[in-house]
């Protein structure tokens, strides 16, 4: 974990110096703390706004599921559940 | 040799950009999409500022994916500042030319070694007209949606690529007989710990093809930072996923690369796509590696819903295929009943954008367009989508409308 709270760190300084930089605002609600603390230390959150409205509660939980798995993101089981309960309430259909 | 800070814009770029107000860009930014794409895109969409680029339709930041308008796909031949821009993984160094290596070893090489890009130059150089095209260009627009980057028509260009036969720089390090597979690294990696490495593995047969290249040059340019500088793998014929940017390790194999990038992701269910090119060693019982791209056209004179004057009105192209050649293009204005064949432009190479165009008489109201093209082989687009979950190889013709 402490890698990726470094390389995210030095991503937020090379971000201030990119002009370039995308601003995603997240629609508020529970679990956004978490989508925002653990998804962003690998890309931005617009993959978010990008993949909706299409996807249903299972699709989410999908998605969420091949991040850890198959991408190897370290998000302990509370954190994955937040997250995939956030993405079907507020980008789900 | 790689400094791993990521590249800072040149003033210049961030300065233009800075003068258009937000509210103004992201309008700008949602009437470039592409008719389909999920709706969500629209909500948060720039054009977004790369330094050494045109604004680009900015799908995401980081890691950067960004899509070319329509607009600049008008010409064969794509200026490498309008060429759009594809990573999977957010930790990209600014590699310096000075310093660079290409190691090459594996189990297939006879003697492990390193490549200079002054030796890679030194080598016999050709030049190849080839379309570049993200394996999921227009996964967008598939019905139903597929999860991924939701790429519109734009995940795609075509540029002179300059530089050494993958057979050549293979043939310095000595390749053995029982050589099946050659991989790719580039420099550019993943930002955990555990998330896989980008590696991409193409068949012998494909690497010792004299049309696979290493490139250090785009359209007589250095290859731009984000296409890949200083060399990339290019593989005309076959999706941009095999063509390793910023390539730092060639893997000659003896046995199926087995990373993740091979199997699960870059796959298509086996049988339901009329590909040749067959990438048998990681074929399994269902699916199959992604290999040629099929035949393909664009409509880029005109956007669907586009306001016209009554009268002559000259619709124009591109089409494209795997590397067999378009044979023809044909345009239909009564939903493809009847058919009119298109005039084909200058033929820049088998692998290359084919420019077309047809001039229509257009009455008042509105006019659908549909576009087909034609290999050489006989393959067609499609009227209806083949889907698959990944969302590759949208071949669906297109129906659009001008209103007069």
């Amino acid at each position: 974990m402490r890698t990726i709270v470094i390389a995210f760190a030095a991503a937020l300084l090379a971000g201030t110096a990119f002009a370039d930089e995308q601003v995603i605002k997240l629609k508020p609600g529970p679990g956004l703390d978490k989508v925002e603390g653990n998804c962003q230390a690998c890309h931005t959150l617009a993959y978010i706004p990008m993949n909706s409205v299409y996807m249903n509660a299972a699709g989410w939980s999908a998605e969420v599921t091949k991040m850890i798995k198959a991408y190897g993101a370290p998000v302990d089981d509370a954190d994955a559940k937040a997250i995939a309960e956030y993405l079907a309430k507020n980008y789900g259909s | 040799m790689i400094s791993r800070r990521h590249l800072l814009q040149s003033a210049g770029a961030a300065g233009a950009a800075a003068l258009l107000p937000a509210l103004a860009r992201a309008q700008s930014a949602a009437s470039m999409l592409s008719p389909g794409v999920p709706d969500g895109i629209a909500s948060y969409v720039t054009m977004g500022r790369l330094p050494g680029k045109q604004p680009l339709i900015q799908l995401a930041d980081r890691p950067p994916n960004y899509e070319s308008p329509l607009e600049y796909l008008r010409t064969p031949i794509t200026p490498n500042d309008k060429f759009f821009v594809r990573y999977h993984l957010s930790d990209i160094p600014e590699v310096k030319a000075e310093g660079y290596k290409i190691k090459i070893d594996g189990d297939g090489a006879n003697t492990p070694m390193e490549l200079t890009l002054d030796d890679l130059k030194k080598m016999p150089a050709v030049e190849i007209a080839a379309v570049n095209q993200c394996s999921g260009n227009r996964r967008g627009l598939s019905n139903p949606h597929v999860p991924g980057v939701e790429w519109g028509y734009g995940a795609m260009g075509c540029a002179r690529w300059k530089g050494a036969r993958l057979k050549d720089v293979l043939a310095k390090a000595g390749v053995k007989k029982e050589t099946v597979e050659v991989a790719f690294n580039g420099a550019d990696g993943p930002v955990a710990e555990k998330t896989p490495d980008f590696i991409k593995s193409i068949p012998a047969w494909k690497a010792m093809d004299e049309n696979t290249i290493i490139a250090y040059e785009m359209n007589g340019q250095p290859l731009p930072h984000f296409n890949g500088f200083p060399a990339r793998v290019v593989v005309p014929g076959w999706t941009g996923t095999y063509w390793m940017k910023h390539l730092v390790h060639i893997d000659v194999r003896t046995t199926p690369q087995g990373g993740f990038w091979m199997k699960p992701a870059y796959r298509i269910p086996v049988g339901i796509f009329p590909i040749r090119d067959r990438f048998l060693t990681q074929e399994d019982a269902t699916s199959t590696p992604i290999t040629e791209i099929v035949v393909n056209s664009l409509i880029t004179s005109h956007r669907d819903g586009a306001k016209v004057k009554a009268g002559k009105v000259t619709l124009a192209g591109m089409a494209w295929d795997g590397g067999y050649g378009i044979s023809r293009v044909e345009v239909s204005t009564d939903g493809g009943k009847t058919w009119s064949a298109a005039k084909l432009g200058e033929d820049l190479g088998k692998y290359a954008l084919r420019a077309w165009s047809f001039d229509l008489s257009v009455k008042r109201g509105k006019t659908s367009v549909m576009v087909n093209a034609t290999n050489v082989i006989g393959q067609t687009q499609v009227s209806k989508l083949l889907f698959n979950g990944a969302g590759y190889h949208n071949n669906v013709m297109q129906n659009i409308t001008l209103n007069a």
